[in-house]
């Protein structure tokens, strides 16, 4: 150990506790709000989700059609990049494995797109497999818009900006590409247990 | 939405605090010397991390406060949080000639430079205000005149952030309106706004949807959605409102 910051302590430590949060975070008990801009309010008529991009057919959901498909509800540790994490939180939603069914496709990386203009880019295989959701419920409760509802993107396993906000779809790359926040130096791929907070960690 | 991608690998550096002064009675700045800082945009922000004598470390964000173009110096304002972990070490415990980790700048969207002009519209709740005061110094230093003004909400005067800086910055800038409201206690006579902003505050206070304002609003969330919301129902364009958030888990 190198670096030492003269009479700091920090908080008592907690074994079991600390074994579930990654690296240079800390945890919460309420669900703090991050987002770039105004929160869009898209009405459930207007709202559709797509999958398009690298595929041999594109898929397209209404409101309605999306959610008469099955949905799982899961209990998940989140990690946002800004240094909170929360346990437990307990979600709602149709896994990207179920809307990803009967699709043809050689792309291995997906960009989530989004109402306001927010993109985040990630590999396939970490939508897929059981890792992924389009969530519309948090706590029992349909998602409020101003943690991304009607529905986001869940990927818990990676820093929650991956987890998209108002998503309306997901767009199949051959190639990688940098999202909105990967653009401004975020990590491309963003695990939490490797703090893969920016660009060269 | 086009940024410019930063590539470089964000190391840790140790920065030395050469100073530190008192804002408010919960808020302290510190200025701090950061051999090799390869310099920030107005808005950005630093990770701090702070490490125990038994390893444990603890890290958090802080908006940079300064204007660019310091050289090696930075100055961070820290608010002092009743149960943080943090924020208490560093806007308490801290002395000159202490050393401090931190790793930036970080972030490239909530940006203002001169060049991107304005006018410019900046929206502040407590401690929102030190990202936003990056910009005002960088306009001031920079002699700029871009039309500018700054609505910002505290509970109370002894509570403003920045408050003699701004009144100077009225005083010998040009083109500069800063409006404060107190939401909890007022100064007898006090005759500005005393209620969280509202839609009637940002009507008479933002530039008309027309002239197609830059807007920054940096505050706790509550302020910053019900602000980003009020705009964009008044007819400004979403993509020329930028947020940024400082909750009660700041830390």
């Amino acid at each position: 150990m190198g670096f030492v910051s003269r009479a700091f302590k920090g908080r008592p430590r907690d074994q079991p506790r600390d074994a579930r949060v990654p690296p240079g975070q800390y945890l919460v008990r309420d669900f703090p709000v991050l987002s770039a801009g105004p929160t869009p309010h898209t009405p459930l008529a207007e709202w559709s989700f797509s999958i398009d991009g690298e595929v041999d057919a594109e898929k397209h959901w209404t409101w309605e059609e999306l959610r008469a498909l099955p949905s799982e509800t899961v209990t998940r540790d989140i990690h946002c990049v800004t240094k909170w994490s929360k346990l437990d939180t307990i979600w709602e939603g149709v896994s990207v494995d179920t809307l990803l069914e009967g699709v043809e496709t050689a792309a291995d990386y997906v960009m989530a797109v989004c109402d306001g203009g927010y993109t985040t880019n990630l590999p396939l295989e970490d939508l897929t497999g059981g890792k992924a959701w389009i969530a519309h419920a948090f706590d029992g409760q349909p998602l409020e818009s101003q943690h991304g509802g009607p529905a986001r993107l869940l990927v818990p396993h990676l820093y929650f900006w991956k987890s998209a906000k108002w998503i309306r779809g997901l767009r199949l790359m051959n190639d990688d590409s940098p999202g909105f926040w990967e653009t401004y130096g975020y990590h491309m791929y963003g695990d939490p247990w490797l703090e893969q907070r920016y660009s060269g960690d | 939405m086009a940024g410019t991608a930063l590539q470089r690998r964000l190391t840790w550096r140790v920065a030395e605090v050469v100073d530190l002064g008192d804002e408010t009675p919960r808020v302290r700045s510190l200025v701090l010397s950061v051999p090799g800082w390869p310099g920030h945009l107005a808005g950005q922000h630093v990770d701090v991390r702070l490490t125990a004598d038994d390893g444990y470390q603890a890290e958090r964000s802080y908006s940079i406060a300064s204007a660019p173009a310091a050289g090696e110096r930075l100055t961070l304002t820290v608010e002092r949080l009743a149960d943080g972990e943090v924020s208490p070490y560093l806007a308490g415990e801290l002395r000159a000639g202490d050393k401090l980790e931190l790793r930036g700048p970080i972030g490239g969207y909530f940006v203002w430079d001169i060049a991107i002009g304005g006018p410019l519209l900046l929206v502040a709740g407590g401690s929102g205000i030190c990202p936003l005061m990056a910009m005002l110094r960088l306009r001031q230093a920079a002699g700029s005149d871009i039309p500018t003004r700054l609505l910002y909400s505290s509970r109370s005067l002894e509570e403003v952030i920045y408050r003699n800086e701004l009144d100077r910055l009225v005083a010998t800038g040009t083109a500069l309106d800063v409006r404060l409201t107190l939401t909890r206690d007022q100064p007898e006579r006090w005759a500005g706004y005393h209620r969280r902003i509202d839609t009637d505050m940002l009507t008479e206070v933002a530039w008309a949807p027309n002239e197609r304002p830059l807007t920054f609003v940096c505050g706790p969330t509550p302020l910053v959605e019900s602000v980003a919301e009020s705009l964009v129902n008044l007819g400004h364009e979403p993509t020329r409102i930028k947020t940024e958030r400082f909750g009660p888990t700041g830390g």
